[in-house]
């Protein structure tokens, strides 16, 4: 079958899942108070981890390297809050990685409040002049400032922003879709922050040498396109308008709607000339670059029938999620299940102790009655996980082949594309673990490539 | 902000589960074989309407005997009989359409103890089978009680409803019933005829059949293309042979190609996974009925044509595997 090749601005297949942004769409982001205490983790971002480079009971001032690694593919993780260094110890994030942490006790002035608030989004962004700045301080800024993807990969932004002489990029795509249900984070910041973003989105540009720039905002956020398109002019921004769909926000997916380019499978947006940015990621790059300031501080939206107050909020890197709750007011009583992320792609968390990583975009709080109650059953091969795989994939056999061991079969099914998107879990009437199953496949096919 | 001190649930009280933590809510396996059942009813409807109580019974013993022969089978697999997952009475329903009305009731139960039990407990349940288990009880019963079912049992002279005592419309066809004119199109289509108990209407399977494709219980590639193929067979049949009664409309309207291609074709255990996969076998089938219809001693070739085109599914799916999205990954070395 060949991909529709017409303009329109969305990708194929997909789904609609319920939007369910109305519990904190029209909540202003609030700062929370700074914590007693923070615990940075030292891996947050693909890549190597890093090590401490701070000694128990050291005092640290906001914005202090706490580690960093000496490898390429890394990013240093700084302090949050101003305070003394504690012993290292041990976190288990959302995802189920084990990772060392460096807990901090809040001591001394802190910058919380409104100050912390305009530090990041406040003043004045300047408009002119950003071209003179050179590309390689950009991305030496965003190394320094331990800059990752904030959509949820966390990719090292200095590693995206500094690709090989061969790889020409013209576009820089500003990722503003945030398609996951229930997450407001980066439509409230489009609202707030818009300069920052736009002027981050500029700065991409100027490190990658693209020309153009589109942010892409899906349909349901209207005032979000309003306000990026009052001040994108002034820049020479494009504000492209997608399709409300499931997965809208997913790179290749995106590229297609907005550019109708495809990326072909296993290479990335860069070798057909583009650089994706979230938009949290972009606002990040202005403040490291014009500021100075490393990424200490992100917006996460908690929000669902499990929270008593949904909201936004700005939290400092390394707060405990139950703090992030406890910021939106606590679990309501019939509080079911806690996910580190949109309920899409998300995972669900059984220790609230667990910190707030760079890539935490949110916390989804699904109540009993959220939840499905509809028993697996045998898959009746309905083909409707064929019908929504955005990646054009088999889900059903890769699941079955995963199920059975047989790995290369699974791979000649192109278990290897899937980006675990989860539509065909989402979509499939006998409830089967689809993306669960496809995940051990991927797993396994990559230690055999490797 | 309220004034009452925060709480926090503990720990244990929060579910750990796989994503996604959504799920499309009105669509689930029940749901899908909920929705078959009320396709069925316009079909089940003209069937009453036009056979009577004939209908009712053979109806309800063959969902009866489907329901009982699942409990029974998964009885002697020692699994829970998974009744309210529905696919039994469906199963059964469609096999009791399939009937003629004069059929004896043990027929219908002892088809629909071959449907659960060959057709699909042999091959390990729900979702495992490669033969469309009603197909399978209707062949059972067509080769076991061969006279019960052939053309000429559709009619009984005595019959207290007049239309009892015509003969089918592919029966006329053929020519086994002697020289008598065709029913028009109209009557055909509308299914004031005599036949199956659920064929005669192809409107009541048309408003069944387009409410599944809506619902996405049944994949509308499938009817389409079932139809399709039954037209572009019909085309070629009546160039071969302009002499024939049955114009390419008569095919279409007249035997159980509706029914087929809605509620028999769309099964979705038994039919390809991908949209091309389905247009294949969509395809197939329709050109099968209107060979066997044309070419062999039967009237009506939707059985066979169903379970050949089963048997085939698992290569018309090794054929249609979609391209990805941004084609295949190229790895070093050309390793898969
Ligand atoms: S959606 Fe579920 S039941 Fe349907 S084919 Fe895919 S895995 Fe099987
Ligand atoms: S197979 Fe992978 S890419 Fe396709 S729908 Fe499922 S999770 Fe998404």
């Amino acid at each position: 079958m060949s991909w529709p090749s017409r303009r329109a601005r969305t990708f194929p297949h997909g789904v609609h899942p319920p939007e369910e942004k109305q519990f904190a769409r029209d909540v202003p982001i609030e700062v929370v108070p700074t914590p007693a205490a923070v615990a940075i983790p030292l891996l947050q971002h693909l890549g190597a981890p890093c090590q401490a480079v701070v000694a128990s009971r050291a005092t640290v001032a906001l914005g202090d390297v706490v580690g960093r690694a000496e490898a390429p593919v890394s990013a240093p993780v700084h302090a949050s809050i101003a305070g003394v260094v504690q012993r290292e110890s041990v976190a288990t994030l959302p995802n189920g990685r084990h990772v060392t942490t460096v807990p901090i006790k809040a001591a001394g002035e802190q910058l919380e409040g409104q100050a912390l608030y305009d530090a990041h989004f406040g003043g004045d962004w300047p408009l002119a002049g950003l071209d003179e700045i050179a590309p390689a301080e950009i991305v030496a800024a965003a190394g320094e400032a331990g800059l990752v993807g904030m959509g949820g990969a966390a990719f090292p932004t200095h590693v995206k922003l500094a690709p090989g002489p061969r790889r020409p990029v013209d576009t820089v795509l500003v990722n503003g879709c945030e398609c996951e249900p229930y997450l407001t984070a980066d439509e409230r910041l489009m609202r707030e922050a818009a300069l920052p973003v736009l002027v981050g989105a500029k700065l991409v540009a100027r490190a990658v040498g693209a020309k153009r720039i589109v942010v892409g905002i899906e349909a349901n956020k209207p005032e979000a396109i309003a306000e990026m398109r009052r001040v994108a002019p002034e820049l020479g921004i494009e504000v492209g308008v997608v399709a409300t769909k499931y997965p809208q926000g997913a790179e290749k997916q995106l590229v297609y709607a907005l550019l109708q380019r495809i990326v072909p499978g296993g290479k990335l947006p860069l070798d057909v000339g583009v650089v994706v940015s979230n938009v949290a990621t972009a606002a990040a790059l202005a403040r490291a670059v014009l500021r100075g300031a490393p990424l200490t501080h992100r917006v996460m939206t908690v929000a669902g029938h499990g929270v008593r107050e949904p909201k936004n909020l700005l939290v400092p890197i390394g707060l405990r999620l139950s703090e992030a709750i406890e910021a939106a007011g606590g679990l309501t009583d019939d509080a079911a299940r806690v996910i580190a992320g949109g309920p899409m792609m998300g995972f669900s968390v059984a220790y609230l102790d667990a910190p707030v990583t760079k890539g935490t975009s949110g916390l989804t709080v699904l109540a009993a009655r959220d939840l499905d109650a509809e028993p697996e059953r045998a898959c009746v091969r309905c083909g409707r996980c064929v019908d929504v795989c955005p990646m054009g994939l088999l889900p059903t056999r890769i699941a079955l082949a995963a199920r059975y061991g047989e790995w290369e079969l699974a791979g000649s099914y192109h278990a290897r594309l899937c980006v675990e998107c989860g539509c065909c879990a989402f979509a499939c009437p006998s409830r089967l673990p689809l993306v669960q199953l496809i995940r051990v496949a991927k797993a396994r096919l990559a230690k055999m490539t490797a | 902000m309220t004034a009452e001190p925060v709480r926090i649930a503990p720990a244990p009280a929060l579910h750990v589960a796989p994503g996604p933590h959504l799920t499309v809510s009105d669509f689930t396996a029940r749901r899908m074989m909920a929705d078959v059942l009320l396709a069925l009813l316009p079909v089940a409807g003209v069937a009453v309407w036009i056979f009577r109580w004939y209908a009712v019974l053979q109806i309800a013993v063959c969902v009866a005997a489907a329901l009982l022969a699942e409990a029974l089978f998964s009885r002697l697999r020692r699994r829970r009989a998974p009744l309210d997952d529905l696919s039994a009475a469906v199963t059964g329903a469609i096999l009791g359409l399939s009937l003629p009305w004069s059929a004896p009731w043990y027929v219908g139960a002892i088809g629909a103890f071959a449907a659960i039990g060959l057709g699909k407990a042999a091959f390990g349940g729900l979702g495992q089978n490669i033969f469309n288990p009603a197909m399978v009880g209707r062949a059972f019963v067509m080769v076991a009680f061969a006279a019960s079912l052939a053309g000429g049992a559709y009619v009984r002279a005595e019959a207290a409803l007049p239309i009892l005592t015509q003969a089918t419309p592919l029966s006329l066809a053929k020519g086994t019933a002697g020289a008598v004119a065709l029913p028009g199109l109209w009557p055909l289509f509308l299914g004031n005829v005599n036949g199956s108990l659920g064929e005669t209407s192809a409107l009541a399977c048309l408003v069944g059949g387009l409410y599944l494709c809506w619902r996405r219980s049944a994949a509308w590639q499938i009817p389409v293309w079932t139809l399709a193929g039954a037209a572009a067979a019909a085309v070629v049949a009546n160039l071969l042979d302009p002499a024939t009664p049955l114009t390419v409309l008569h095919h279409l309207f007249a035997g159980a190609l509706f029914f087929c291609a809605f509620f028999i074709a769309t099964d979705p255990v038994t039919s390809p996974l991908s949209p091309r996969g389905r247009a294949v076998f969509g395809f197939g089938v329709g050109v099968l009925v209107v060979l066997i219809r044309t070419l062999s001693s039967y009237p009506e070739g939707v059985v066979f044509a169903i379970l050949l085109m089963n048997s085939v599914t698992p290569l018309i799916n090794r054929g249609t595997v979609p391209k990805p999205f941004g084609g295949a990954v190229e790895l070093p070395g050309g390793a898969k």
